[in-house]
């Protein structure tokens, strides 16, 4: 077994991000593919936080990036959910296959 | 083998099967579970690699904020029991395809590219460095994204507001 480090943690993030495009390709629920984008958002950030402490470990600004992309991710976490509920109560489905129009 | 890499191999461990289980089970409430104990995993590998500071965010926002959010999601809009409907083969068969040849090609990138490390003296992650280059206005400071991010919530949260008013009046 190897000893983990840059490249151990980037498989792990591609991996990650590969799962999530795939959860994001067969769902069909919008609460299910909402998780799988929080899969995606999560291997970018383990993807800024290896690069940050592995190739420069001299500067912050991996670990800023990643504060903001955690905090712009559960802003459209509340949007999306807030969505979701309203098309809810509109078509008593959250079906992707049954939200077709934007307006009704 | 030190304990470090142990530690280190049961929490990837840990992430990859459970983001695996979250996106393939049926029933969307272990798809919750499932995808609350990969972020878990998630702020583990932050701990291991010692920026504490993201762990606990992550812990707090994830692990305390979206997931709880997303069960409550599914207590309002889900029945009791049901499980998703079951997709059809040959879209699942499709998608691991695509899936597998992108991830393929991207291990390829990955194991032909040599990083190059810079020789800078390391800064410490701590709490106390991470507030002074966070609100600090020179160069290499971050305190226009910080205020560009707080509008953005606010935005968020007047926009969830609206969003969640105006269905009132025509469902009664």
């Amino acid at each position: 077994m190897m000893e983990p480090g840059l490249y151990q943690l980037l498989f792990i993030s591609i991996a990650l991000f590969f799962i999530g495009v795939y959860g994001f390709f067969t769902r069909r629920n919008l609460i299910t593919m909402l998780m799988s984008v929080e899969l995606v958002l999560n291997s970018v950030n383990l993807n800024f936080i290896a690069f940050n402490k592995y190739l420069w470990p001299g500067k912050m600004d991996g670990l800023f990036f990643t504060v903001f992309v955690i905090a712009i991710a559960a802003a459209e976490a509340a949007v999306a959910i807030a969505i979701i509920i309203n098309l809810y109560r509109s078509h008593q489905s959250i079906d992707v296959e049954n939200a077709e129009e934007l307006k009704y | 083998m030190k304990g470090a890499t142990i530690i280190f191999y049961l929490l990837a461990a840990l992430t990859l099967v459970c983001g695996v289980l979250s996106v393939t089970t049926r029933q969307i409430f272990r798809a919750a579970i499932y995808l609350l104990f990969s972020l878990i995993g998630i702020a583990g590998l932050y701990f291991w690699m010692d920026y504490q500071f993201i762990a606990a965010v992550q812990i707090v926002v994830y692990v305390g904020g979206i997931v709880v959010l997303i069960i409550f999601s599914i207590f309002l809009t889900q029945q009791a029991g049901e499980k998703l409907p079951k997709q059809k083969l040959g879209r699942k068969i499709f998608s691991a395809l695509a899936v597998f040849c992108a991830f393929a090609l991207a291990m390829l990138q990955l194991y032909q590219h040599t990083f190059y490390e810079t020789a800078e003296e390391p800064v410490p992650a701590t709490v106390a460095n991470i507030g002074h280059r966070m609100l600090s206005v020179k160069e290499g400071g971050y305190a226009l994204p910080f205020e560009v991010v707080s509008i953005l919530l606010l935005a968020a949260l007047i926009g969830c507001i609206v969003i969640a008013l105006r269905s009132k009046p025509e469902t009664t």
